[in-house]
């Protein structure tokens, strides 16, 4: 028998009067890649905020390791997350960035946690950058700074919205590697929103594809298998980037 | 039928006068010939942005009602060069006449340019929103008073929570973040000290000034020290003080949260299990709690200073009989009033500040508007405060 780490059963979000997405269910395993996909505007970062617990539902119900809803404020985080932006705090260096969580939430002693942080940095490949600000970072930088910040307390799980996007080429495939790699040696589960094609086929074990025109999950399973076999005229349209 | 002529002078228009110097000035030719009903117009030479007010002017003539074409063609055979600014306005022209029903054809275009106008003719249906009608002025207040209603219920709703959050951190004083307590006061009381002792000596050197002549005409001028004094103490410089840190670090504390809201730090701050209020709202109030009285006792010390100035040249008074009389004027319950006074000011200004800050949304401008509402509702409350403590004050008999 299957034991998802994350189920969510009925979920309905939206903004405003704008219903986003209507009773959506679906489940991630265990040391899954795991893509939700879909257009600009279809609620891709909007259902990550919801399994991150940034935003309540209007309708339905979000598990993660079976026990209920995520809980945030005052309490170690569960899991990682890195946000579009990096969202690194601006007036602290990046090594204070990587070391906050471990301050707030450990009794290491600070040579410790300066150890934790330079191999933190050095596993994004970013040795060397402890004293500099987040101002001070390239785009694709601050990404991996933040991916860094979210390892920190060694998380099980971990969250990134679109983390290749407005990267070039060189650096979206370093940051795919990057994942790659930590779902691999470290055993991570990665709940990753995309819309990065390469990225997609290079990191994703599984996805999910949203219509905001139906607000609903339109397709779900492996993305190279989706996009070869699915017969939807939208799966195939996405996946084959074509022009409405 | 063959009109080549430039565009018609039509005297008095400014857009006129505009299309009048494009034409002289055009690149292109726009020919046109037909039989009733039907015109062709023929388009030729390099026809860019520079060409498209006179462009403009032909397409106008074409629209114009009075004008009942059954079709309009268009030929673009003749045209060396075209940008999408005038390719757009030929788009126009032809969108609009097959609105009115009239048949209108773009041809002899170069493919690539076909693909433009193609892209430019593309119509998705959209769902238009409808006008918005105009509001009468009840509804223009009740929608006024209801949005005053849900400023106020999230005022009190950040109160709740705060309390909630100091009451934590008072239980456990580690989970304060004393770090950036110290550091809005260095922030807040230590580097607005030049600024407060300027204001703050200009302050109490003008009262002196001004009562000096009321003053002298009394023989009354020993008493300079007495409204000096006691203005400054009990009003003038927790108040001035109060203004000045709304202006310095309400807006910084609007503005500094506000853009940590929009560019998700505080989402981050929250995944990583910190509570926003108690790591980012409580330092702020505690450190500007701490530095207001400070800074109102300098500005205290510092006005008083300003009138000693006044009445040593003016009021030809020594500085013995002044602080003399200052001594007796000035009872330490006025000091006291206020700096207390200056606290509750600067709790004030802390909070609505990070409030407005935690509460923004929607980019840059969003941030602006939060750090112009901070700045205005706290002078507000500020004067609204000092009235009810002038008020309380005086039914105490303090």
């Amino acid at each position: 028998m299957s034991d998802p780490l994350i189920r969510v059963e009925g979920l309905s979000y939206g903004w405003g009067p704008r219903l986003l997405l209507e009773s959506a269910s679906f489940e991630v395993e265990r040391g899954d890649v795991f893509l939700i996909l879909g257009g600009s505007g279809s609620g891709k970062s909007t259902l990550l905020r919801h399994l991150i617990g940034l935003e309540a539902p209007r309708a339905g119900r979000i598990e993660i390791a079976g026990i209920g809803a995520p809980r945030l404020e005052g309490n170690a985080p569960e899991y990682g997350v890195m946000f579009q932006s990096g969202a690194l705090f601006s007036s602290l260096t990046v090594g204070e960035n990587v070391a906050f969580a471990l301050h707030e939430w450990t009794e290491l002693p600070p040579l410790a946690i300066r150890a934790i942080v330079k191999a933190k940095l050095a596993l994004v490949g970013l040795e060397g950058t402890e004293d500099r600000l987040p101002a001070e970072l390239s785009g694709g930088m601050k990404k991996r700074a933040a991916i860094a910040r979210a390892l920190a307390l060694e998380p099980s799980l971990l969250f990134l919205d679109e983390p290749s996007a407005g990267l070039d080429p060189v650096s979206a495939a370093e940051l795919d590697e990057l994942i790659t790699v930590l779902n691999r040696t470290l055993g991570l589960t990665v709940v990753m929103v995309t819309h990065e094609l390469p990225s997609i086929f290079q990191v994703g074990k599984s996805c999910i594809l949203l219509d905001p025109d139906s607000r609903s999950i339109i397709a779900r399973g492996n993305p190279r298998a989706l996009a070869q076999t699915n017969p939807d005229p939208r799966v195939q349209q996405f996946f084959q980037r074509r022009a409405r | 039928m063959i009109d080549a002529d430039p565009i018609e002078p039509a005297p008095d228009s400014f857009g006129d006068r505009i299309g009048r110097a494009a034409a002289v000035l055009s690149r292109f030719s726009w020919s046109t010939r037909g039989g009733p009903g039907e015109l062709e117009i023929s388009l030729a030479g390099r026809i860019t942005l520079d060409e498209a007010p006179a462009l403009w002017k032909r397409v106008a003539g074409v629209l114009d009602p009075a004008q009942r074409f059954q079709s309009v063609t268009i030929d673009l055979a003749g045209v060396n060069e075209i940008d999408g600014a005038c390719l757009a306005l030929l788009v126009h022209l032809q969108t609009e006449l097959s609105r009115r029903r009239v048949r209108c054809e773009l041809r002899g275009a170069h493919p690539d340019v076909q693909r433009l106008i193609a892209l430019y003719a593309r119509r998705r249906r959209i769902k238009r929103r409808l006008p918005r009608r105009p509001r009468s002025v009840l509804e223009q207040i009740g929608e006024a008073t209801a949005e005053t209603g849900d400023a106020l219920l999230a005022a009190f709703d950040f109160i709740g929570e705060l309390v909630m959050a100091t009451l934590h951190a008072l239980r456990n004083p580690r989970t304060l973040n004393l770090r950036d307590v110290a550091f809005t006061m260095e922030r807040a009381g230590a580097d607005a000290v030049p600024i407060v002792l300027l204001i703050n000596f200009l302050i109490g050197f003008v009262m002196a000034y001004q009562s000096s002549v009321q003053l002298r005409q009394f023989g009354a001028n020993i008493f300079v020290a007495d409204l000096v004094g006691v203005a400054m103490t009990r009003e003038l410089g927790p108040l001035m003080t109060a203004i000045i840190v709304c202006g310095r670090s309400g807006a910084a504390f609007a503005a500094e949260l506000g853009t940590m809201k929009v560019s998700e730090e505080v989402d981050a701050l929250r995944t990583l299990g910190l509570v926003p209020l108690r790591y980012l709202v409580l330092p702020r109030i505690c450190g500007l709690m701490l530095a207001a009285p400070l800074l109102a006792l300098l500005a205290d010390a510092i006005g008083i200073a300003g009138g000693a100035l006044v009445a040593v040249l003016r009021l030809d008074l020594t500085l013995a009989a002044f602080f003399t009389e200052l001594r007796q004027a000035v009872q330490l319950s006025d000091v006291l009033s206020g700096l207390a006074k200056s606290v509750v000011f600067a709790g004030a200004t802390a909070l609505i500040a990070c409030q407005q800050g935690l509460a923004t949304s929607g980019g840059a401008e969003g941030v602006g508007r939060r750090t112009t509402g901070a700045v205005v509702s706290t002078l507000f409350v500020l004067i609204l405060l000092d009235a009810v403590f002038t008020v309380l004050f005086g039914a105490l008999g303090l």
